[in-house]
């Protein structure tokens, strides 16, 4: 019994309902709540611990996260939430062992240069998908779509000799880590011409009407009109840049031309006690909250965009 | 003068429309990138499969070679059973809690972007810090084993155990499953209520209600989910590489050597060009074949509501 209240089907009352519907729905609810009081209770008290247990194991880990990079050095492991005094002491120490600062900016060049790019050329090749009719079109498209289900190892090794021939591992201007996005990426073309296709024809015909060439309406037109979408573009690319460890892994080998997550990687192998490191692991939790807060930061700024793209690739897909 | 008159048309018919060539201005990055960064490696990786090339000596012809030899080399078959056994349950891990806790959320109302943002926020974590961070909670004493207590289970060492260290890796997995939920989330507030209330008076229980209803409608986020999750479920690799493969060996290695790790050595430690080459080819042969399967059972389960695509 509790278990089918619990379910899907009954709408709560507390639901953002419209219209007429919502009368009915408390009304049946407040029925209900009449007829079996005691389990409806039960299968209320089920439904929240369920929801803020779901929450306190989302969210506790970053709490366990932080206290663990006040710790000192013996009580990292140890069971306690918080060991004072806190050593704020930390932060300071793993600038100073490793060369994080350069890490930090390194990535957030590397990230904004990703994002710009991607966001540019994707852009332009999927209006060009969108409004454009010429021969050949889906079969490129399909070409596209393919491309997606391709697993990164296998242009992995190419890409390298690629980079390798110009001259560009290891490059200070990190060209292997963002020239690629300068020529689109298939998912979010896929995306942005779905956005394109679903503005009025009638817009760009006026645009052409008035004399605007393809540049022109491309820019001046389609650009203002999709904001939302390229926004959402440019953050997925940033978070994808952010947090990839591969690529800087296989093209960077200068300490000090590392991106954050590959230096947090160098630290972990460094001070890990399990694989025979040094064992200063709370100096590695604070490096892993200097890697993570960013993204946390810019989705709070963003956070509308990231919840609206996220669910567009689900419905759209 | 005479022959000027004969050509032109020709050329003309040669040159393209006004709209093509625009077209093919605009499409011309994903042109020229999709030559360059795609399909030309994809034929080079294929070439060099059936190579031995290590980037210092010129690439030798050797045959099938490569793939004869990963026929032979025990850690193939322990890399593919591990990655089996990992995507077998992560992925319907993340889709069942994922739409549990969508539906929780659908209860919730006003407050359930509060709880949305909450399950999302592991997601945005780089994998590297997570791989950290689950060092730290996975340890023998760890928060993980501490929670068990609390139910008076004893916990066993998930870093450490060769029989506990996927399990933990699974675990670890499903902490950020966030985007799922958002996904479903947002294709559960598409179904209309009216359907519920029709169904409720034909006397229809909950379960009916979610497998006529409920499910239906969001099959096509379903299927989408069970292939982005299964695709990249066969090509996890930061979280664990950070936590298992250091410069030293540690425990735990070969419980999870997952098969994008094992290629990643033989083409960056070991630079073996030629047989990671191989491994990815196989690698890509699996997930077409996986995918399209995915594809053909979908057909039948699938419904588009309204559908006009």
């Amino acid at each position: 019994m509790t278990l089918q209240q619990q379910g899907v089907g009954g709408a709560p009352p507390s639901a953002p309902v419209t219209s007429t519907t919502a009368a009915t729905t408390t009304l049946t609810a407040e029925r209900e709540l009449e007829q079996h009081r005691p389990s409806r209770l039960v299968s209320r008290i089920v439904f929240y611990v369920l929801l803020f247990g779901a929450t306190l194991i989302f969210v506790f880990p970053f709490v366990w996260l932080i206290s663990a990079s006040l710790k000192t050095r013996q009580e990292v492991f140890s069971p306690e939430l918080f060991a004072f005094p806190l050593q704020f002491d930390n932060y300071a120490q793993v600038f100073q062992i490793a060369p994080v600062a350069s890490w930090f900016f390194n990535s957030v060049v590397v990230g904004l240069l990703a994002a710009t790019a991607v966001t540019i050329s994707s852009a332009l090749v999927a209006f060009g998908f969108a409004y454009f009719r010429f021969p050949g079109r889906n079969i490129l498209f399909g070409l596209v779509l393919a491309s997606m289900m391709l697993p990164g190892a296998v242009v992995m090794i190419p890409n390298f000799l690629i980079w390798n021939a110009l001259g560009q591992v290891n490059s200070p201007l990190f060209t292997p880590l963002w020239a690629g996005n300068l020529f689109g990426s298939a998912f979010y073309i896929f995306l942005l011409r779905q956005f394109f296709l679903g503005l009025p024809r009638e817009t760009f015909e006026a645009a052409r009407v008035d004399g605007a060439s393809y540049p022109r309406m491309f820019w001046s037109v389609a650009l203002p009109l999709t904001r939302a979408a390229l926004i959402v573009v440019f953050i997925f690319e940033l978070k994808a840049s952010w947090t990839d460890l591969m690529k800087p892994l296989i093209f960077m080998r200068d300490i000090a031309l590392f991106t954050l997550p590959q230096g947090l990687k160098a630290l972990v192998d460094r001070f890990n006690p399990q694989i025979g490191g040094q064992g200063e692991f709370q100096l590695v939790m604070a490096a892993s909250v200097i890697v993570t807060i960013p993204m946390i930061v810019v989705f709070f700024l963003a956070q509308r965009y990231f919840i609206e793209g996220i669910a567009t690739t689900g419905s759209k897909g | 003068m005479t022959t000027a008159g004969a050509t032109l048309p020709s050329r003309r018919r040669w040159r393209l429309s006004e709209e093509t060539r625009w077209a093919l201005i605009f499409l011309s990055p994903w042109i020229i990138g999709f030559v360059i960064f795609t399909a030309g490696p994809m034929l080079a990786s294929l070439f060099i499969s059936f190579t031995e090339y290590n980037v210092i000596k010129p690439p030798e012809f050797v045959g099938l070679d490569n793939y004869e030899a990963m026929l032979r080399d025990r850690r193939i078959p322990l890399a593919l059973a591990n990655t089996a056994y990992f995507a077998v349950l992560h992925v319907p891990g993340v889709i069942l809690i994922s739409l549990g806790l969508a539906m929780l959320l659908l209860r919730v109302g006003r407050a359930a972007g509060f709880f949305r943002t909450a399950y999302y926020l592991p997601s945005l974590t780089p994998a590297v810090a997570i791989g950290t961070l689950f060092l730290l909670l996975l340890a023998g004493n760890g928060l993980v084993n501490q929670v068990l207590g609390i139910f008076g289970i004893d916990g066993p060492n998930w870093l450490t155990d060769p029989q506990w260290v996927k399990p933990g890796i699974v675990i670890m997995s499903l902490w950020t499953l966030g985007s799922t939920v958002v996904i479903y989330f947002a294709a559960l507030r598409n179904v209309p209520l009216e359907l519920y209330e029709a169904a409720r008076i034909d006397g229809a229980n909950a379960w009916q209600q979610f497998r006529s209803i409920t499910l239906p409608f969001i099959s096509g986020a379903i299927f989408f989910t069970v292939i982005v999750n299964t695709i990249a479920a066969l090509q996890i690799f930061a979280e664990v590489f950070t936590m298992f493969f250091g410069a030293r060996s540690g425990p735990g290695q070969s419980s999870a050597l997952f098969y994008v790790i094992y290629l990643f050595q033989k083409a960056f430690k070991d630079l073996d060009f030629g047989y990671a080459s191989a491994m990815a080819w196989v690698l890509f042969v699996i997930i077409l074949i996986i995918t399209f399967i995915q594809i053909r059972l979908s057909d039948r389960f699938v419904f588009y509501a309204g559908d006009d695509k």
